[in-house]
């Protein structure tokens, strides 16, 4: 899909004004329809199409996986310390009418900051979500399965595919992670 | 005319409902199940409910076909073919009419004096502007009067994201061998 | 009888889709499409939901200004924001869980996975016989 001029092109321009209309959508919900959840998955998606047009290296380069799970907990931290923080403050948890001398600038204040929390984790939960399946492919080709992306039959026509995974079946796990560490460092 | 276009959606549902039933390629069952969602997402948009809408359009036409999509490139994408068994169809008619049962003790579609209308709704409605400032009167009760059902919401999100990375990537706290260079004791990680 | 259609058209619609759901749960053995066939059962309950919150006339609850307009109610629509997005997390925990069940039994057709596991089931009854019998 790389040398396609069209869709190589076209992804690049796209890209930002994904991410722009994403960053519209989360601070605009207090004013239209929008909010966290949607515009995290609107920002992970435009990671994710970089990732399927040019390659799952050069997408695992953009966000990488420490920082993607950073961001999944900094976003569950912000709120919580947003929750804490009024606790601090005088008020209940959560109770956003403390965080400063206004009540309704308080409320504002609030209600930023949580959504841009759950817009952060969701946006890295979704783009995690996608590297985590889409990682696994080069997986399944050592365990020699037949798949959809070969030909599209049942597993019926393979049947001796059942006896290698059934035999080591106590210790399939951790062959799988042995195997997927070996994948991972042999790169 | 609002009556024309919500049977004309009706139609439009139930009609892709059947066939991604009935389909054995599971390459289209998923693909009409994003058309499914779209539709609902209009749906939503006739129903009044502009943010649910926002949120099926994005979540369930996208985020979960591209899941769907994942996990088919690695699975046989035909599903074998069983005759139409008679116990499962009754079972699901039987309940079909037990909750048709139950349907029929509802109010009116679209009153304004049905139960649902009455207590805490008419106090959102009312008092968001005086107590929270915000217009969007659905994230005013999202992140403020509801505010700690987000936050188990998204603690929800977070635990669905390790789960899936514990079951897909064999993230483990063992240190690897085959690097002795390495100092760090933090877990390997293959996300 | 004809009252009950015209009055309550929309739950009756949803309660049909809400059945092709759970056909498919029920009856088609592939495990994807049994994620399919629940994903379609959640759906048409977030429209049932959202059909009750809807007043004739109505219009979505963003504050216009004019205080003489009908909103629609907005609890339902905070309730179902929270289903979706939690629907979509169990839903990719069941796909990861199908695709590590594809990688340990080669199947993932309903009635080859009972098979298969009641195999290993013999099996590893048999290995725990013969250790005790020793």
């Amino acid at each position: 899909m790389q040398d396609d001029p069209v869709i190589r092109v076209v992804t690049k321009v796209l890209t930002p004004a994904i991410m722009l209309f994403a960053l519209y959508v989360q601070f605009h919900g207090d004013y239209g329809p929008g909010g966290g959840f949607q515009a995290g998955v609107i920002f992970a998606s435009a990671f994710i199409l970089n990732a399927i047009v040019f390659g799952m290296n050069r997408g695992r380069h953009v966000w990488p996986a420490k920082f993607n799970l950073q961001c999944i907990a900094l976003g569950v931290i912000l709120y919580g310390g947003t929750g804490i923080a009024s606790l601090f403050m005088g008020g209940n948890f959560l109770d956003y009418n403390v965080l400063s001398n206004d009540p309704i600038a308080g409320q504002h204040l609030g209600i930023l900051l949580i959504e841009f929390g759950v817009g952060l984790t969701v946006a890295s939960v979704m783009v995690g979500l996608f590297f985590a399946f889409a990682n696994r492919t080069q997986h399944l080709r050592l365990l020699d399965l037949p798949s959809s992306s070969d030909d599209g039959t049942s597993s019926k026509d393979k049947p001796k595919a059942n006896a290698k995974p059934k035999a080591k079946a106590k210790t399939n796990t951790k062959t799988n992670g042995a195997k997927a560490k070996q994948v991972s460092t042999a790169k | 005319m609002e009556f024309w276009i919500n049977a004309a959606l009706a139609i439009i549902l139930t009609v892709i409902g059947i066939m991604a039933v009935s389909q054995h390629r599971l390459f289209a069952v998923i693909i009409l199940s994003g058309a499914y969602s779209l539709v609902a997402a209009t749906w939503f948009v006739v129903l009044d409910a502009v943010d649910v809408a926002f949120t099926e359009a994005a979540v369930g036409a996208g985020v979960s076909t591209v899941l769907a999509l994942g996990t088919l490139s690695m699975v046989p994408g035909k599903e074998k073919k069983r005759p139409v068994e008679a116990l499962p169809l009754s079972l699901a008619i039987a309940t079909g009419m037990l909750l048709l049962l139950a349907v029929a003790d509802m109010p009116q579609f679209g009153s304004p004096d049905t139960p649902v209308q009455q207590h805490v709704g008419p106090h959102y409605i009312t008092q968001s502007e005086k107590e929270i400032g915000v217009p969007n009167i659905v994230t005013s009760v999202l992140s403020s009067y509801r505010g700690f059902d987000t936050f188990g919401e998204t603690a929800v999100i977070f635990t669905a994201a390790i789960a899936v990375f514990l079951i897909l990537t064999g993230w483990t706290r063992k240190k690897i061998i085959t690097k002795p260079k390495s100092k760090t004791k933090s877990p390997e990680l293959d996300v | 009888m004809s009252s009950f259609i015209l009055t309550q058209w929309n739950f009756i619609i949803v309660v049909g889709l809400m059945m092709i759901g759970f056909y498919t749960v029920v009856a088609r053995g592939n495990l994807l499409k049994k994620m399919i066939g629940l994903a379609i059962f959640q759906t048409s309950v977030f429209i049932f939901y959202i059909s009750a919150g809807k007043i004739s006339g109505g219009t979505a609850p963003i504050l216009t200004g004019n205080p003489d307009t009908v909103y629609s109610n907005p609890l339902p629509h905070v309730l179902i924001l929270t289903a979706i997005v939690v629907g979509v997390a169990t839903t990719a925990v069941g796909y990861a869980l199908i695709i590590r069940i594809y990688e340990s039994f080669g199947t993932i057709e309903e009635d080859e996975l009972t098979e298969a596991m009641n195999a290993d089931a013999l099996t590893e009854h048999e290995d725990h016989i013969s250790e005790t019998n020793r």
